[in-house]
C-alpha cells in the first residue's frame, strides 16, 4: 500500500494507530487462548474509558501524569539518554509534596499549593541529577543507575510513611490515626489543586498547568538554544563536542529537565487527586511514561495523544475487570504489544504492506550503551 | 590472540573481584576456627549463614552476568535479562504445578527444561527485535521486561502450588571443610550448576573456536564476516543461550531458592547481573566475583535485620545492595571496556 496521498500529520498518526491495532488484535488472541471473551473485554474496555462522564473524566484524569512523564522520557531521549527512573522521579515528587503539603499548613493557598508543586519538581530532580552526574563523571549508563534509584525511591518513601514495629520508629510521615496501615494523613486544604469539576468527575484544574508545561517543553525543544544542543547531543554527540557546546552540562540539565517533570507528576497526582501518599500508589505511571514517549514519538504534542491514549486503557481497565472479569494485567500486554511496534515501525511496514514515505514510520530513539 | 586474552585477563578483571572473595574467606576461616566467632559483629560479618547466604543470593546474578556476556560478547546488548528471569521463573513454576504428580526430581527437571525452552524463545525474541527489525537494542530490552512483567501477571493462577524444590546435595569429604565445606559443598544441583557454568562459559568463550568468532563478532563484525563468519547466525545462537541462562536463573528462584512464584519476584536481580557483568570486565570469573560482592551485601542485610543490631531503618538497610551496584557501576565503568561493536546492527555491504 502507497500512502503517499495522506497530509503529512495523517502519515505521523499512521504508525501509533496501526500499532494500536495490531497490539489490540493480539491483545484478543491472548484473552481468547486464556479463556477470557476479548469482545466483552474491549467493550467493557471502551465504555469504562468514554462510555459516560465518569469515563471521560477517568480517561483524563490518568492522562494527566501520563503527559508529564511520558514527556520527562521524551526529554531524555532527544539528549540520547534513556531515563527509566521516572518513577522513582516521581515517587520521590510525590513525596517532597507531601510533606510540604501536610507542613506549612497556615499558609493561604496562592503560597502553599505553588510552593508544594515546586517541592514536587525539586524532589524529581534531585533524582534526575544523579544519573545525569554519575554518567557524566563517572562515565556510569544512566539505565541501571535509574533502575537502582527507582528501587531506593521506592524503599525510601516507603519508610517516611512506614506505620513502624516493635523494633522500628515511625517514618516522619506516617498518619498517627491511621494505625498500623502505613500512609500519610491528608494534606491541608490549601495545597490542594482546586477542581474543575466537583465529584463525581473530580477533574482538577492541573491540566491546564500540564498543557502549559507542554507548550513550554516544546518550545524549549524546538526554538532556543539548549533545545538545539540537547537534540544535538542526542543526534551526535561527537558533532556537539566539535561544534563546542557544553556536553557535560547539556545531559545533566536534560536530566534535571526530565526529573523535574517527572517530579511534577509526582506532585499534580498527590495534590489533585490522592491528597495523600500510601506505598502502594506506587511509581507505574512513571514506568508506563516509556511507552507513552516512545508512542508519541517523543514529540510533546504526540506524548500528549499518547498519553490521552494510555489514560483511556487505564481508565477502562477496571470495567472491563467487572464486566468481563478479564484481570487488568492484560492492559500491560496491551502497551508492551504497542511499544514493540511503534519502536519497531519494520514489523508494522510488513504486517501492513506499507512502502516507506518521507515523514512515515520514523525508526525509534537510539540511546546506546557503552559510552 | 589468546595469549593477551589470557593475560588480559589475570591482569585487570578477576585481581579485584577474585581477591576479595578469597580475602573474605581467610578471615571467615580465622574468625570462625578462633573464639573470635564469640564476638556478634564478627559473627554477623563473617558466620557461615552469611557465606551460605552470599551464596544463595548471588546464583542467580551468577547466571544472569554469563548470560549477559554471551549476549554482549557478540555484540547484542541484553538488558531485558531481568524479563527472561521472570519469564523462566514463570515458566519453571507452571511445568512444576503442572506435574505435581511425578516423582519430585523428575517435575523439577521438567520444571528446569521448561523455563530453558521459554529462555531460549525470549533469546530468539530480543534477537530477531534487534537483529531483523534493526530495533534500538536497549528498547527491546526493555520491551521483555514489560511483555514478561504482563504475562506473568496476567496467566499467574494464585491458587496454585508447587509442592517440594531441589533438595541439598552433600559432596562427600570436601563437605567437612571446615568454613568453606558447609558453605559451598552442601547445596542443592542448580547451585552447582551455576559455578560449574563459570568454568564452562570461561573455556568456551577463550579456548575454543565457537568462542574466538563470537569474540570477533562482537569487535569487529566486519573482519569476522570478511572472513567468512556469520555474524547475525552467532548473535542469534549467543542471545538464545543467553536467554536460556537467565531464565535458568529464574528457575533457580522458583525450584530451588523459594519454590513458589511471586508477581516480580525477580525483583532487580537481572540489573544487579548486568552491573556485575560490567564489573567484572565481561568476564565470567569477573563476573563471578562481582556476583558474590552483591550477594555479600544482601547477606548482610539479611544478617543485620535478623540480628536487630543496626539502628537504622529497615528499608535503608534494604537499599544496600542497590547502592553498592550505583558505587560499583560509578567507580569501574571508567575501567572497563564493553565489546566494540556492541549494540550496533550489523549489516553485510551492498546489502
Amino acid at each position: 500500500m502507497n500512502v503517499r496521498f495522506l497530509p503529512r500529520i495523517g502519515r505521523a498518526l499512521l504508525l501509533p494507530v496501526l500499532a494500536l491495532l495490531a497490539a489490540l488484535v493480539i491483545g484478543a488472541l491472548v484473552m481468547w487462548i486464556s479463556g477470557d471473551d476479548p469482545i466483552k473485554a474491549y467493550q467493557g474496555l471502551f465504555s469504562g474509558a468514554f462510555g459516560n462522564g465518569r469515563g471521560w473524566a477517568s480517561t483524563v484524569r490518568r492522562m494527566v501524569p501520563l503527559i508529564l512523564t511520558g514527556l520527562s522520557v521524551a526529554v531524555a531521549f532527544k539528549a540520547g539518554l534513556f531515563n527509566i527512573g521516572a518513577s522513582g522521579q516521581f515517587l520521590m515528587g510525590t513525596v517532597f509534596s507531601v510533606a510540604v503539603g501536610l507542613y506549612f499548613a497556615a499558609l493561604p493557598l496562592a503560597i502553599h499549593l505553588p510552593l508544594a508543586l515546586l517541592a514536587g519538581v525539586l524532589g524529581g530532580m534531585l533524582w534526575g541529577a544523579i544519573p545525569g552526574a554519575l554518567k557524566v563523571y563517572t562515565g556510569a549508563h544512566e539505565v541501571i543507575v535509574t533502575i537502582m534509584l527507582n528501587y531506593i525511591a521506592s524503599l525510601f518513601t516507603g519508610w517516611t510513611v512506614f506505620a513502624g514495629t516493635q523494633g522500628q520508629a515511625h517514618g516522619p510521615l506516617w498518619d498517627k490515626a491511621a494505625g498500623a496501615i502505613s500512609t500519610t494523613p491528608d494534606i491541608a486544604e490549601s495545597a490542594r489543586i482546586p477542581l474543575l469539576f466537583a465529584a463525581p468527575y473530580r477533574v482538577h484544574t492541573g491540566i491546564f498547568l500540564v498543557l502549559v508545561v507542554v507548550i513550554f517543553i516544546w518550545w524549549l525543544l524546538y526554538k532556543t538554544t539548549i533545545g538545539f544542543e540537547i537534540r544535538t547531543v542526542g543526534q551526535n554527540l561527537k558533532a556537539a563536542q566539535y561544534a563546542g557546546m557544553h556536553v557535560n552540562w547539556t545531559i545533566i540539565l536534560t536530566m534535571l529537565i526530565a526529573g523535574g517533570l517527572a517530579g511534577l507528576a509526582g506532585a499534580i497526582e498527590t495534590l489533585g487527586v490522592n491528597y495523600k501518599f500510601a506505598p502502594e500508589f506506587g511509581g507505574a505511571v512513571g514506568f508506563a511514561g516509556i511507552t507513552v514517549a516512545l508512542l508519541g514519538q517523543t514529540n510533546p504534542f504526540g506524548v500528549v495523544l499518547a498519553a490521552f491514549m494510555f489514560g483511556a486503557l487505564d481508565a477502562g481497565a477496571a470495567k472491563m475487570q467487572f464486566d468481563a472479569g478479564v484481570s487488568t494485567d492484560i492492559i500491560q500486554i496491551i502497551q508492551a504489544l504497542v511499544l514493540t511496534f511503534v519502536a519497531a515501525p519494520l514489523i508494522i511496514r510488513t504486517i501492513f504492506r506499507l512502502r516507506q514515505v518521507d515523514g512515515l514510520m520514523k525508526s525509534a530513539p537510539g540511546v546506546s550503551w557503552g559510552k | 590472540m589468546a595469549t593477551t586474552n589470557r593475560s588480559k585477563f589475570w591482569k585487570a578483571s578477576s585481581l579485584f573481584s577474585i581477591g576479595w572473595v578469597v580475602v573474605l574467606l581467610v578471615l571467615a576461616i580465622l574468625v570462625n576456627t578462633t573464639s573470635l566467632k564469640n564476638q556478634e559483629w564478627l559473627r554477623i560479618l563473617f558466620g557461615t549463614s552469611a557465606l551460605s547466604y552470599m551464596l544463595r543470593a548471588s546464583v542467580p546474578l551468577i547466571l544472569g552476568a554469563l548470560s549477559g556476556i554471551l549476549c554482549e560478547r557478540s555484540g547484542i546488548v541484553n538488558i531485558g535479562i531481568e524479563g527472561m528471569m521472570l519469564a523462566g521463573a514463570f515458566a519453571a513454576f507452571v511445568a512444576k504445578v503442572a506435574t505435581n504428580s511425578w516423582p519430585l526430581t523428575a517435575s523439577l527437571f521438567f520444571g528446569v527444561l521448561i523455563a530453558l525452552l521459554i529462555g531460549a524463545l525470549m533469546g530468539l525474541l530480543h534477537a530477531t527485535l534487534s537483529i531483523r527489525f534493526r530495533m534500538d537494542q536497549i528498547i527491546s530490552g526493555t520491551i521483555i521486561i514489560i511483555l514478561a512483567t504482563g504475562f506473568s501477571s496476567y496467566l499467574f493462577n494464585r491458587d496454585a502450588v508447587a509442592e517440594g524444590k531441589f533438595a541439598m546435595i552433600r559432596i562427600p569429604l570436601l563437605a567437612d571443610i571446615p568454613v568453606i565445606g558447609p558453605v559451598f559443598f552442601e547445596n542443592p544441583p542448580l547451585t552447582y550448576l551455576a559455578l560449574i557454568l563459570v568454568v564452562v562459559v570461561h573455556v568456551a568463550l577463550f579456548y575454543t573456536r565457537w568462542g574466538l568468532r563470537t569474540r570477533a563478532v562482537g569487535e569487529h563484525p566486519r573482519a569476522a564476516d570478511t572472513v567468512g563468519i556469520n555474524v547475525n547466525r552467532y548473535r542469534y545462537m549467543n542471545t538464545m543461550i543467553g536467554g536460556m541462562l537467565a531464565a535458568l536463573a529464574g528457575a533457580f528462584l522458583v525450584l530451588e531458592a523459594v519454590g513458589q512464584f511471586q508477581e516480580g519476584m525477580t525483583a532487580g536481580r537481572g540489573f544487579i547481573a548486568l552491573a556485575a557483568m560490567i564489573f567484572g570486565n565481561w568476564n565470567p570469573f569477573g563476573a563471578l566475583g562481582a556476583s558474590l560482592l552483591f550477594g555479600y551485601t544482601e547477606a548482610l542485610q539479611n544478617e543485620l535485620l535478623l540480628a536487630g543490631v543496626a539502628s537504622i531503618p529497615r528499608q535503608f538497610v534494604s537499599m544496600l545492595p542497590y547502592i553498592v551496584t550505583i558505587i560499583a557501576v560509578s567507580g569501574f565503568v571508567g575501567r572497563v571496556r564493553p565489546p566494540a561493536a556492541e549494540g550496533k546492527v550489523y549489516e553485510t555491504e551492498g546489502h
